[in-house]
């Protein structure tokens, strides 16, 4: 039986997928990865499901022990992984020729890494998903973070696993482990000081004062040291609206941010809430979610406006690339 | 507003509200139930899930599987062939939910709190929270928590000042002019005044949640031992 042991488990490692759908109407929060662009990459890339689920390792990383045979991935973040005290590439298909131990070190970009394996974690789906929801104690392992001395069963791998296997065995075996020559590049991560996030209006946008509008867009905002897979708060200009606008708990989204009675805004994110009370100003657009949730506190952001129909069109046009990906990956390996 | 009034907004890439009204209501929640009824048995292609609230419902949507360049005008004129056949006037059944609660003591520490705001009696606060009828208008803030509409204005108290870091599964509370179950131990500014033996969420049950959006809460007090007895047989 092939698997995975924690030697020490980093600050926060669990284990997610895209998420936990058609739950949301029991209260059941959808949690998931933070980067579910970097989470899909790194299962495309080893021929598992697009949604198996993933390690969501949060900057100071795990040290893990994995058999030989195995075949993963590391995508997103880069904390310095290495295999045996060895660098390893990342996006790209692993092969572990021998046991080893990888290891994470210095966070260079990034603060979300994503490990994948070939054939997933066999652990139980719950409500149809693998996602950890920590404060209910649901999904993941045993619906906890990780700890010391787990082990993590691993399921069976997909044809298209083996395949990519096959020729990675075909390479130098003198090596603890082989990497594929081609990668995929992770184009999300924040590369400048402060990082552009695209934002479209919500409804109730029309009632936030004409100077707070201008501060919003013109300002550069600082991720509070208080944020976390919940949602981001933000330190900046304080929001304030024409008027009160009477709050009754309502819908909220992946990249809603709303304004508390404070006026600091907060981005919703993967372990947001069902449902929320505080007024909405804008959100952001669901392609820029995975270079937002990459920043660290005190990193800054500055918002730009888009329309609802040009965030819509990015969104499909990100979807049509990760199709070509995974038909690239099948005529690389088959 | 008619009968068949309402407003569908995109909300994002992958959602769709459809809004029946502006104000907490009983008919626009028998509305949202009987649509959330509709959606319970007729699926269409590329509906992921929907989740009711106070004012509607949100309609989340897998883009690509709708197959049209422009998904949510496709996803809108879905939604409106639905809403402009259903019959929002016919009668629904209600569904009563009782419910068993141990009030005060080590149970309900802030029920003589309670009391004292509004000048009654401790066992008047139980008798006003365990006559009521509370129509459940959503879930959310946790798994299972009800939104519950009908708390009598006599007894109306204001959140604590300072939150309690836990507040154990079970607890019932007052927060304003609402009242509800924590599911689930979490932190919160609710007056605590008893506890329920019952499991408000359940994994393994084929309902999830003890009460649904549209269903009727009742309370009755029950001893401390009569909660130990329940508590034993769940």
């Amino acid at each position: 039986m092939m698997s995975i042991t924690v030697l020490t488990p980093g600050i926060l490692t669990t284990i997610q997928d895209t998420g936990r759908y058609g739950y949301q109407k029991y209260g059941v929060i959808v949690s998931g990865a933070m980067d579910t662009y970097a989470l899909r990459l790194s299962n495309i890339m080893l021929g598992n499901n697009e949604n198996e689920g993933v390690l969501e390792i949060t900057l100071i990383g795990p040290s893990l022990s994995i058999k030989k045979g195995n075949l993963i991935a590391i995508t997103g973040a880069n904390l310095s992984p290495t295999i045996n005290g060895k660098k390893v590439p990342m996006g790209r298909p692993i092969y572990l020729n021998e046991d080893i131990v990888l290891k994470f070190g210095k966070c260079i970009s990034g603060c979300r890494s994503y490990l994948s394996v070939a054939g997933g974690f066999d652990i139980p789906i719950s409500m149809g998903s693998k996602s950890t929801y920590l404060r209910a104690k649901i999904g993941g392992k045993d619906g906890r973070a990780l700890k010391k001395d787990d082990r993590l069963e691993l399921g069976d791998k997909s044809q298209l696993s083996l395949s990519i296997i096959g020729k990675l065995k075909e390479f130098s075996k003198e090596e603890s482990f082989s990497a594929a020559k081609w990668y995929m590049k992770n184009i999300m991560l924040p590369s400048s000081d402060v990082t552009v996030i695209r934002v479209f209006e919500d409804s109730q946008f029309k009632y936030v004062n004409e100077g707070s509008i201008n501060e919003f867009f013109s300002a550069i905002f600082n991720i509070d040291a208080k944020s976390d897979r919940m949602g981001y708060r933000l330190n900046g200009p304080k929001i304030e609206f024409k008027e009160n606008i009477e709050m009754i708990s309502g819908e909220v989204s992946f990249g809603t941010i709303q304004i508390p009675p404070d006026g600091n805004p907060i981005i919703l994110l993967a372990d947001r809430g069902t449902s929320g009370g505080y007024p909405k100003i804008v959100h952001v657009a669901s392609f820029d979610i995975q270079k937002l949730v990459q920043l660290k506190p005190y990193d800054k952001v500055q918002f730009k406006k888009i329309t609802l129909k040009e965030a819509e069109m990015l969104y499909l046009s990100r979807e049509k690339d990760i199709e070509k990906l995974k038909r690239s990956v099948k005529l690389i390996s088959i | 507003m008619g009968t068949n009034n309402f407003s569908i907004l995109q909300i994002n890439e992958t959602s769709a509200l459809i809004q029946f009204g502006n104000k907490i209501d009983k008919n626009i929640n028998k509305k949202i139930r009987i649509f959330c009824a509709y959606l319970d048995e007729n699926a269409f292609w590329g509906l992921i899930e929907y989740i009711p609230y106070f004012l509607g419902v949100s309609v989340i949507y897998n883009p690509l599987k709708i197959k049209s360049d422009e998904p949510f005008i496709t996803v809108k004129l879905k939604l409106e062939e639905i809403l402009s056949k259903l019959d929002f006037s016919c009668n629904y059944e209600e569904h009563i939910v009782e419910i068993p609660v141990c009030y005060g003591d080590e149970f309900g520490p802030d029920i003589k709190h309670v009391a004292e705001v509004n000048n009654l009696t401790v066992e008047e606060v139980i008798k006003i929270h365990s006559q009521g009828e509370y129509l459940v208008y959503m879930i959310g803030f946790a798994p299972g928590f009800p939104y519950l509409g009908g708390l009598s204005e006599k007894i109306y108290t204001p959140r604590r000042e300072s939150p309690r870091i836990a507040i154990p599964e079970g607890s019932v509370g007052i927060a304003g002019t609402q009242t509800g179950i924590y599911p689930i131990e979490t932190p919160g500014g609710w007056q605590i005044i008893g506890k329920t033996p019952l499991k408000l969420f359940d994994l393994n049950s084929k309902d999830k949640t003890l009460l649904k959006c549209g269903d009727i809460a009742k309370f009755y007090p029950i001893s401390y031992d009569e909660y130990l007895n329940l508590k034993e047989k769940i």
